[in-house]
């Protein structure tokens, strides 16, 4: 246990030296849909799913929206530029933008 | 013009494969008209008619009419929910094309969009495996891969002209879909991972074969992973593919909420789950030394994996995530459904594939996509581990059923592809004078051409070969190129042949050559639908076994039992049961679903042998999966366990309602001077039931050819007592006037007096 602790907070120093604050932006946003998420989930834990179809885009329009923004934290990440050869930070802005429209056009016909 | 094409390679390039891209597609286009010329323009076999009338139907009423659609003139008395079990893809793609058409003021008939829709989705189909093909290995590879998908007869067996079914626009989505899920994976591109999942919900919305995507990308990732070849750009195409593909999915209403609850789809969840524990991973161990990482990575798995394990068990066994389909099943146990589900094993195109059908569809390409396969293997990216997940698996899955050959298809043809275009690749360098005489009449010229010009080497392995080749002689250069060439032409003549000769007849109209060679059209199919759309009420209800039953409905626009939706096995069990009981039993089962009409099929007279009686032993076994107390197969048999018609097949067939039916009055008909009467030409026997009345039914109309045969279930009243026709019917009144005051009556007589009788005494 005082070992996780340990590693845990060499961890955290870790990510905040080094972290630009662009990413950190992103991160703090990701934690915030994480929340909603949780949230969304213990909600339909307590009082159920009964509009099932309105549970699940609540909750997949949560876990789409992070996975996207992964996915942009990731390619704006300029220790990633190898891995993502063509595409530019406002290439990959854009592609989120596009993603984001689509998805919430499939939600709101979904959510009923 | 040589010199010109090295000059400036790039605009010739761009301009030849256009030319071939449109080529491949009027040749395939072209291909698949046999059907239309021969016959007319007309909907082929059995679901293209529910598609053609769904599509009409919605053409007429509108979208959403059409997603409400309750068709009560299916299985009678149930009715069926139309537009919550049809993929709706296929009427909406039809459907809107005739929208634009109209709107450009091109007043088509809905029926000619129906019937060249899929003829016009090849040519997408090979422009799609193309650009597959072209990411996979090199652009030549991709014009020969498009040339072959064009004409070639396993897919062709499922896209002539009037074979208006899911597939034809299917296997264009298929393809399309993995066409981006290649583009993604290579660039990494959010873009490109979203448009993926866009053509994968079109690919929901018109064919159930959308599972082999949902399972081989992530076999595909999957496979990645354990190569150790996890990277950035995997993980952004396959989690925005997923995570958009899953909510696109379940808008379909046929497909619901089955993508998060049953088992086929578990697979691409549990690599979802998986792909963001590897990318966290990743994360944390960039940011701590390794020694803390192995220690937080132990214990992190220990948790996952037994988190993961226990909520999969508790699902499955409380029953939220359903276990896996029986058709599924049937594809890892080929037994399974012939023990459990007859009605799947019944029909002819699940059945295993025989090692000629391989051949057949696929000629030379079967011997030669092996070679493409090791070149891949080979020479290995992450986009070539995928086609090799895709052939693998597609091989597998075409071995079992017939019908899946139409998923193996478009791969061999990339695979061949590649491997032509390496031969032609190796084998043409520097001889620019003597294969411009080889190609001069053949077809595949341009292909070739372009390959040449397509300087491009991809690997070091090729060059060390072209090192090798380059030392080969002129002459063994060339032999090879012939041949080559001359495969290639003899594929194109048998891709010809096959589709002229067994996937262009529509089914519905046959045609039989004659002793001179003339060609005779037999049409007794249109022609019994049409008696029924003409003499029989709008509302009568027409027993067939469930192969006719869209054709019933999309053509005589009448009420049937059982159709090819299949939806509900003890219904057709049912039917079967009727079908194979004795008249007066058959006669309660047909009163009690208020059967009017009973219509079968019958070969005996032209020899067709798709009739009903070949089919009799599947209504049976149906039928005793349902009611064993009543229906026994054994008892349809000889005692040496044969199926026969004539007089020593077992008593049970012999008088049974499907039987009675097919042979009503076939005793007496001679059908030339040397057979005797009663000669069945399919089963090459002498009937074994001659001269027998029918009680309970009548005969209400039969084709020209005896094909059709169309019986009158009679009311309860009609056939207790011998029917008299209406014009021979008397009542006998007395008309003469008979005086009381009868020479008899003067005296008085007393009524009901009592009559003297005689008693018989008994004396001895």
């Amino acid at each position: 246990m005082p070992q996780l602790l340990s590693v845990l907070s060499k961890f955290k120093d870790e990510y905040l030296n080094t972290t630009p604050k662009k990413l950190k932006i992103i991160d703090a946003y990701l934690l915030y849909i994480l929340l909603t998420g949780i949230i969304q989930f213990i909600y339909c834990c307590l009082v159920g799913t009964f509009p099932f179809n309105s549970f699940l885009s609540g909750f997949i329009s949560c876990v789409s929206s992070f996975i996207l923004a992964v996915c942009l934290r990731l390619q704006i990440n300029t220790q990633n530029k190898d891995d993502f050869k063509g595409i530019s930070p406002e290439r990959a802005f854009a592609d989120f933008i596009f993603a984001h429209v689509i998805l919430h056009l499939v939600i709101m016909n979904f959510i009923g | 013009m040589w010199e010109n094409i090295i000059d400036n390679p790039t605009g010739w390039k761009k301009l030849i494969i256009f030319v071939i891209l449109l080529l491949a597609w009027i040749a395939g286009f072209s291909s698949r008209l046999f059907a239309v010329i021969r016959f007319e323009s007309i909907i082929h076999e059995f679901d293209p008619w529910f598609n053609y009338r769904a599509t009409a139907y919605m053409v007429e009423h509108g979208f959403y009419k059409f997603l409400n659609w309750f068709d009560e003139r299916a299985w009678y008395p149930l009715g069926r929910i139309v537009g919550g079990t049809v993929y709706p893809g296929l009427m909406i793609t039809s459907g809107s094309i005739h929208y634009i058409l109209h709107s450009l003021n091109i007043p088509i008939h809905i029926r000619d969009i129906c019937v060249f829709l899929a003829p016009v989705f090849s040519g997408f189909t090979s422009i799609a495996t193309y650009f597959l093909t072209k990411e996979l290995w090199s652009e030549g590879a991709g014009l020969f891969a498009a040339c072959f998908i064009a004409i070639v007869p396993g897919y062709i067996s499922r896209s002539v002209a009037g074979s208006y079914d899911n597939e034809g626009i299917a296997i264009f989505a298929l393809q399309f879909t993995y066409y981006l899920w290649v583009k993604s994976v290579s660039t990494g591109s959010v873009l490109w991972s979203t448009l993926t999942a866009l053509s994968y919900f079109y690919m929901v919305s018109a064919w159930g074969g959308y599972v082999f995507i949902t399972n081989l990308i992530p076999l595909h990732v999957f496979v990645l992973l354990l190569m150790g070849r996890y990277s950035h750009r995997l993980f952004v195409s396959y989690t925005v593919f997923y995570i958009l593909g899953l909510v696109m999915s379940m808008q379909i209403p046929f497909v619901g909420f089955q993508p998060i609850r049953t088992s086929e789809h578990m697979a691409a969840l549990g690599v979802f789950a998986l792909m963001i524990i590897v990318a966290a991973l990743k994360y944390i161990s960039s940011k701590i030394t390794k020694a803390e990482f192995t220690f937080l990575f132990k214990l992190g798995m220990v948790v996952a994996a037994t988190t993961v394990f226990l909520i999969v068990v508790i699902l499955t066994y409380s029953g939220v995530v359903a276990p896996w389909s029986g058709r599924f099943y049937s594809l890892w146990d080929t037994t399974y459904a012939k023990i459990h589900i007859p009605i799947i094993a019944s029909v002819s195109e699940h059945q295993p594939t025989t090692w000629f059908s391989f051949f057949f569809d696929l000629h030379m390409l079967v011997s030669m996509f092996p070679v493409g396969l090791w070149y891949c293997l080979k020479d290995l990216t992450d986009t070539r581990v995928f086609v090799v997940l895709y052939v693998i698996s597609a091989v597998y899955f075409a071995g079992v059923m017939v019908r899946l050959m139409l998923t193996l298809t478009p791969v061999v043809c990339v695979l061949s592809g590649i491997a032509f275009s390496l031969i032609f690749d190796c084998h043409m360098k520097e001889e620019d004078t003597i294969c411009k005489e080889i190609d001069a009449e053949i077809e595949k010229k341009k292909t070739v051409e372009k390959v040449k010009s397509s300087r491009k080497s991809r690997s070091s392995d090729i060059q060390r070969n072209d090192a090798n080749i380059d030392s080969l002689g002129v002459n063994f250069k060339c032999i090879v190129i012939v041949s080559a060439v001359l495969i290639l032409m003899l594929f194109a003549a048998h891709c010809t042949w096959v589709t002229s000769n067994a996937y262009s007849s529509p089914s519905i109209v046959l045609a039989s050559h004659s002793s001179d060679g003339s060609r005779q059209i037999l049409d007794d199919f249109r022609e019994a639908y049409f008696w029924l759309s003409r003499n029989t009420d709008s509302n009568a209800r027409i027993m067939s076994w469930w192969d006719y039953g869209y054709q019933i409905a999309g053509m005589a626009n009448r009420t049937t039992l059982v159709d090819n939706n299949t939806w509900n096995n003890s219904h057709i069990a049912l039917v079967g049961k009727a079908m194979a009981s004795t008249e007066s039993e058959a006669y309660n089962i047909m009163t009690s679903l208020d059967v009017d009409y009973v219509l079968i099929i019958f070969g005996g007279v032209i020899g067709y042998s798709g009739d009903d009686i070949n089919k009799f032993l599947w209504m049976v076994r149906i039928a005793e999966g349902e009611h064993p107390k009543d229906i026994r197969e054994g008892d349809y048999f000889t005692e040496r366990g044969e199926f026969r018609v004539d007089s020593e097949g077992s008593p049970v067939l012999l008088n049974c309602l499907m039987y009675k039916l097919s042979y009503y009055n076939f005793g007496e008909l001679k059908l030339d001077f040397r057979s005797p009467p009663g000669y069945d030409r399919t089963r090459n026997a002498v009937i074994g039931n001659k001269n027998f009345q029918l009680t309970y039914l009548e005969e209400a109309y039969t084709t020209e050819h005896w094909l059709v045969r169309i019986y009158r279930v009679k009311k309860p009243e009609e056939f207790n007592r011998p029917r008299v026709p209406v014009s021979n019917r008397k009542i006998s009144i007395p008309h003469t006037f008979v005086s009381k005051k009868t020479a008899n009556k003067k005296k008085g007589l007393i009524r009901d007096k009592p009559v003297k009788r005689k008693v018989q005494t008994m004396n001895s």
